[in-house]
């Protein structure tokens, strides 16, 4: 390692807490990856039959949130779905 | 009426042992009557750490299956009047006992005793629910490292389930240089996470290392990790005690003199 590099390195830390927050996240919603990708596809198929939606655009992911009803931050499930074309308001 | 305070981590070698043994021996020389119990059955490991191997007769599971009384298996430490020790067996397994029977032992022994600390054996299985049975409050244990946040959290959150009434983290081996340049979670990033009240952190020390190689707890020591285990004990005791500058060994003299040097 250089004495460049040495300047530009950021401290490890900062790496070790992103990443434990995120598998935290779905450590504590009892949801592991293989599960995330079941509930991804089933939500693909059930919407999928009413509007045509951009498959490279979805995000699906659980992350944490703001309680309504009382401090602190709650799991949800995030979703980003792209919508290409209403199916429905073609009729 | 004694509390029950369990010793739990999830990932093995954080530190629980040390932990019960510097806490429980501190307490004792705060004057309170307190007993260590080992309830990892199959790698007993607390009567090492506290220099007390060679006085073994009877064990947890002896007094469990009932072929002694409480009183016979205990160890007296001599070194401390009011500290005894529960040892583990170490040829049977964690199914020899259940929770119920820990829960029932517990409740014995709060009649004499003012703490009764359980040291868990790693693991979420039945040494652990074992451990966790009758227990007032929890000590969860935990390095800055990834590996053994994620495991605390884990715990915490079984803990919960179990409608543990508290829970206290103790961040161990947090080294302080390490911290400083960014390449190690400080206790507070470790705290956010997990999201419960700290009750102590230790600094890596090689004296730990020491006191264990002789069978001597070093609470109570010198020592930046004998004072911040001492400082743990008067936690739980009540007292309210600010929590140690761990950068004190930077200071103007032990650099002057170089000598030691501790983490």
């Amino acid at each position: 390692m250089g004495l460049a590099d040495l300047f530009r390195r950021k401290g490890t830390s900062s790496i070790a807490k992103d990443r434990l927050k995120l598998v935290l996240v779905s450590d504590r919603a009892g949801c592991s990856p293989e599960v995330m990708e079941q509930i991804k596809n089933d939500i693909i198929a059930v919407i999928s039959k009413y509007i045509e939606i951009d498959l490279d655009g979805l995000d699906i992911k659980i992350t944490q949130t703001e309680s309504e009803t009382h401090n602190g931050t709650v799991p949800a499930l995030f979703a980003n779905i792209p919508i290409k074309d209403m199916k429905a308001s073609k009729k | 009426m004694g509390e029950v305070i369990v010793v739990t981590s999830g990932k093995g070698g954080v530190g629980k042992t040390t932990t019960t043994a510097n806490v429980g021996t501190g307490l004792a020389m705060l004057e309170k009557k307190v007993v260590l119990i080992d309830t990892d059955i199959g790698l007993r490991n607390l009567d090492v750490v506290m220099g007390l191997e060679n006085r073994i007769v009877y064990n947890l599971v002896d007094v469990i299956e009932g072929n002694c009384r409480i009183r016979n298996a205990l160890i007296k430490d001599k070194r401390y009047p009011n500290l005894y020790l529960l040892p583990s067996a170490q040829t049977r397994d964690k199914n020899s006992v259940t929770p119920e029977q820990m829960r029932k032992l517990a409740d014995e022994l709060r009649e004499e005793f003012d703490y009764i600390l359980m040291d868990c054996p790693a693991g979420i299985e039945q040494g652990f629910r074992n451990a966790i049975a009758g227990a007032d409050k929890a000590l969860v244990v935990t390095t800055p490292e990834v590996s053994a946040v994620r495991d605390a959290d884990r715990i915490i959150g079984l803990l919960e389930a179990n409608e543990m009434q508290e829970t206290y983290l103790v961040v161990n081996r947090l080294r302080m240089d390490m911290v400083k340049r960014g390449d190690m979670m400080s206790s507070e990033d470790v705290t956010e996470i997990l999201a419960i009240d700290l009750i102590g952190v230790v600094p890596d020390d090689e004296s730990i290392v020491i006191s264990t190689n002789q069978g001597e707890p070093l609470v109570g020591s010198d020592s930046l990790a004998g004072r911040a285990y001492m400082n743990i004990a008067r936690r739980l005791a009540g007292d309210e005690v600010p929590f140690l500058d761990l950068n004190e060994r930077n200071s103007f003299f032990s650099k002057l003199f170089g000598k030691n040097r501790r983490y």
